[in-house]
């Protein structure tokens, strides 16, 4: 298809068919071959410095890592590398500390994700109405993703800690029993989303009402005229009108609560933190990938982590795409 | 169509090359730089240093000395706070030969794993002089099997039990130091005992008799000469009754609800320290100058020292000299200074770590060194005297520093989960199994 529209391009731009090019002199042709070489070159030229990054930061680490994944390799001795093959695959495979690992960043994963995506269309749908100040609720709305990781989880950190924390004194105050957030499994994972919730709902928000200020006024005009309240236009004009960011995000959520270590990481601290907890109750795919590589200093059993995430990834949306293709064929 | 064919592949090809040339030359500017940040400029002598947590020689001012010493020297020194996160750089940079100081801090749990495998990259001192002076089981960790020293020994870790004399009278147990060392002479097993009675007879609220198992779990273990790992590199952590014991008898203090359950440098244990939620910690002598930091004024005087019941050594670090430092000779005088007697006991006296030097131990002005905080305890003698008692063979294993944080998350199972204590040490040693395996 591109092939085919530049060599039509290229025929307007020799001026005529080739037969007629004998009689002119070299600078025309001068002239036609720079002109080729700009609209043949060019593009090629602005994408480079894409692919050139691309290769070296991307595709090239993601061989190397796959060549060390097959490997027995120590961090202190990086250039002591000893073929085991597939081994550290065979051995994941049978690890409970992956299986652990997994269905941790699942449960961590849902209770973080669904919660905020649901807040955020809630507060799109606030920041809609007109309002005084809406400038000032949407910038408000974004600052905890401008936070940092590690200043919000430090933060969390310590709201949440047992003994002299404030959620648990607020707790006492009005007579509940303090919780070891820490220290059991499903405190520690909701504390954990809490802090994901809090950073990514503004953000995710923001993108929402982009969506729906797109939708046109005159559909909700007629919904109205039609006696549809508030929520039914909501559900029926607002809902399916931002179908597709809606998708969006919840592609860009998985993706980033696979890859979910920073919060975890820095609410355990120390070597509970690079650990997941004593019991490992939060210990997510990532911090186990961290754990492998920085704590037990084993390249190649970390590389194998790195590629398990990967090809979960993908996993998740080859699943995605069959079950969207059948619910179309059904459909259709 | 051949020809846009061909004119595509040669571009193709252009772009390669061109992306192939910018590599090229990022590679070449990137080799150009110096290995170790030090060297000679103007006529100065600069040297980079690497250092983690509180060690001492830029707090106490001893960097400062130097340099109004040496004119011609110029000190420059980066202080990691977390000896983990240091550690993980380090090896990083050891592996790519390149980020490195001329002078790198190396923690003891470490230094196997340094002689084992690093000992190609760090300069000798074994022909620098004066520096037969200290301790011999400290130096004997540092050199490797030929007799090449790979470092100089900074402070140790001799330990005694830090407790808090209020809680103690509330509980009816004597306060003064030399009565309280009595009370668990010769056995930890005492001091858990001590820990019951004051459990039963404490009344004044919420208070635990101990911060973590996992404190008095490291200074019973580091009590014997072989821990994790036997003389000839092999694990043993599993077959030694040393560990065992340890562990036993922490997870008896951790069933019985001694310890405030908490994991000691980590959230929950300084505002523990400032509130005064437990009464005693097992503590080696570098970890003074913290609690006196966290406890803070409010507590001065409230906390005091006794003898630990047996002696053990818990911590400590030392210096080396990277090999392909520009600047070897001058950074290994300077490494010398600072390990030196006189600078150990300034050290000492100015924040408490202990020195790893006999000449400096022995000397008078070390021996009279009081704590002002913990109710002027005579911690010189006290440390002193621990210090001796340090077996005088340490077996160090490559992964001691990663054993240690396993088995003390394995003794939180116990204290925050309720893990029986079998299932713990199950678990414990399956991590072992795959951090050292």
């Amino acid at each position: 298809m591109a092939t085919s529209t530049t060599s039509a391009r290229l025929g307007e731009g020799r001026g005529g068919p080739p037969a007629k090019r004998g009689g002119d002199g070299t600078g025309r042709r001068r002239g036609a071959l720079l002109h080729r070489l700009d609209v043949k070159g060019a593009p090629y030229a602005f994408v480079a410095p894409f692919f050139v990054v691309f290769a070296a930061f991307s595709f090239y680490p993601l061989v190397y890592t796959s060549w060390i994944s097959l490997h027995r390799v120590e961090l202190a001795t990086l250039d002591v590398m000893e073929w085991v093959a597939f081994d550290n695959y065979v051995e994941l495979w049978n690890d409970s500390r992956f299986w652990n690992a997994l269905g941790n960043t699942i449960t961590i994963g849902v209770i973080s994700t669904v919660p905020q995506l649901l807040m955020a269309l809630g507060l799109a749908h606030l920041l809609n109405y007109r309002m005084r100040g809406s400038l000032f609720f949407r910038v408000a709305s974004l600052v905890p993703y401008a936070t940092s990781v590690g200043a919000a989880a430090l933060v969390f950190t310590m709201l949440f800690e047992r003994d002299f924390g404030m959620i648990n004194w607020a707790l006492g105050a009005v007579g509940l029993d303090p919780v070891d957030w820490e220290a059991d499994k499903w405190p520690a994972q909701i504390a954990i989303s809490t802090i994901v919730i809090w950073r990514w709902t503004g953000y995710n928000a923001l993108l929402y009402l982009a969506a729906m200020q797109a939708i046109p006024a005159d559909r909700y005009e007629a919904a109205a005229i039609d006696g549809a309240s508030r929520w039914k236009q909501f559900t029926h004009v607002t809902v399916p009108g931002i179908r597709s960011t809606i998708v969006f995000t919840i592609v860009l959520s998985t993706i980033g609560a696979t890859q979910l270590f920073g919060e975890p990481l820095i609410f355990g601290q120390g070597p509970n933190g690079v650990a997941g907890g004593a019991d490992n109750q939060y210990q997510t795919l990532g911090l186990l990938l961290y754990e492998e590589g920085w704590k037990n200093y084993q390249m190649g059993r970390s590389a194998t982590v790195a590629w398990a995430m990967f090809l979960l990834l993908v996993l998740v949306f080859v699943v995605q795409r069959l079950i969207r293709r059948l619910r179309v064929t059904r459909t259709s | 169509m051949a020809t846009v064919h061909r004119s595509t592949r040669a571009r193709t090809v252009t772009a390669l090359a061109a992306a192939g040339a910018l590599t090229l030359l990022a590679g070449c500017s990137g080799s150009d730089d110096s290995v170790t940040g030090g060297g000679k400029k103007d006529g100065k002598v600069v040297i980079t240093m690497g250092m983690y947590g509180v060690m001492g020689f830029e707090e106490t001012g001893l960097l400062e000395q130097y340099e109004k010493e040496n004119p011609d020297v110029d000190i420059k020194a980066e202080i990691a706070g977390d000896e983990q996160t240091y550690y993980t750089a380090l090896q990083t940079r050891l592996a790519a030969g390149k980020g490195l100081k001329d002078i790198q801090g190396i923690e003891i749990g470490r230094a196997k794993e340094i002689v084992d495998t690093q000992a190609g990259r760090f300069a000798d001192f074994s022909d620098v002089a004066g520096t037969d002076h200290f301790l011999p089981w400290k130096q004997s960790q540092i050199t490797t099997e030929d007799g090449k020293v790979l470092g100089l020994g900074t402070d140790i870790g001799p330990m005694a039990v830090c407790y808090r004399k209020d809680y103690f009278e509330q509980a009816g147990l004597p306060t003064d130091r030399d009565e309280v060392a009595k009370l668990w002479e010769g056995d930890w097993k005492k001091y858990v005992e001590v820990g019951r009675t004051f459990e039963k007879d404490f009344k004044g609220g919420d208070v635990a008799y101990m911060d973590a198992a996992s404190g008095l779990f490291n200074a019973m273990v580091y009590g014997y000469p072989e821990q994790y790992y036997n003389a000839d590199g092999e694990l043993i952590y599993d077959k030694n009754p040393a560990v065992k014991e340890a562990w036993n008898l922490a997870a008896d203090a951790a069933e019985a609800g001694l310890t405030a359950k908490l994991r000691q440098f980590q959230p929950g244990w300084d505002p523990g320290l400032a509130n005064g939620t437990f009464a005693t910690a097992v503590c080696p002598a570098w970890m003074l100058g913290h609690i006196g930091e966290k406890a803070g004024e409010a507590n001065k005087g409230k906390w005091d020292v006794a003898k630990a019941p047996k002696g053990a050594n818990w911590g400590g670090s030392f210096l080396g000299v990277v090999e392909q430092s520009p600047v070897k000779e001058e950074a290994k005088k300077l490494v010398a200074w600072l390990t030196a007697p006189e600078q150990q006991a300034h050290i000492f006296r100015e924040q408490g770590s202990v020195p790893s030097s006999q000449k400096a131990l022995e000397s008078p002005e070390v021996k009279k060194v009081t704590s002002e905080y913990f109710d002027n305890a005579p911690i010189g003698e006290i440390f002193g005297a621990a210090a001796q008692e340090i077996p005088d063979k340490q077996v160090l294993g490559r992964k001691d520093g990663t054993i240690k944080d396993i088995f003390s998350q394995g003794l939180t199972l116990i204290e925050q989960q309720g893990t029986a204590r079998d299932e713990a040490w199950q678990t414990t040693a399956e991590r072992i199994e795959k951090a050292v395996g």
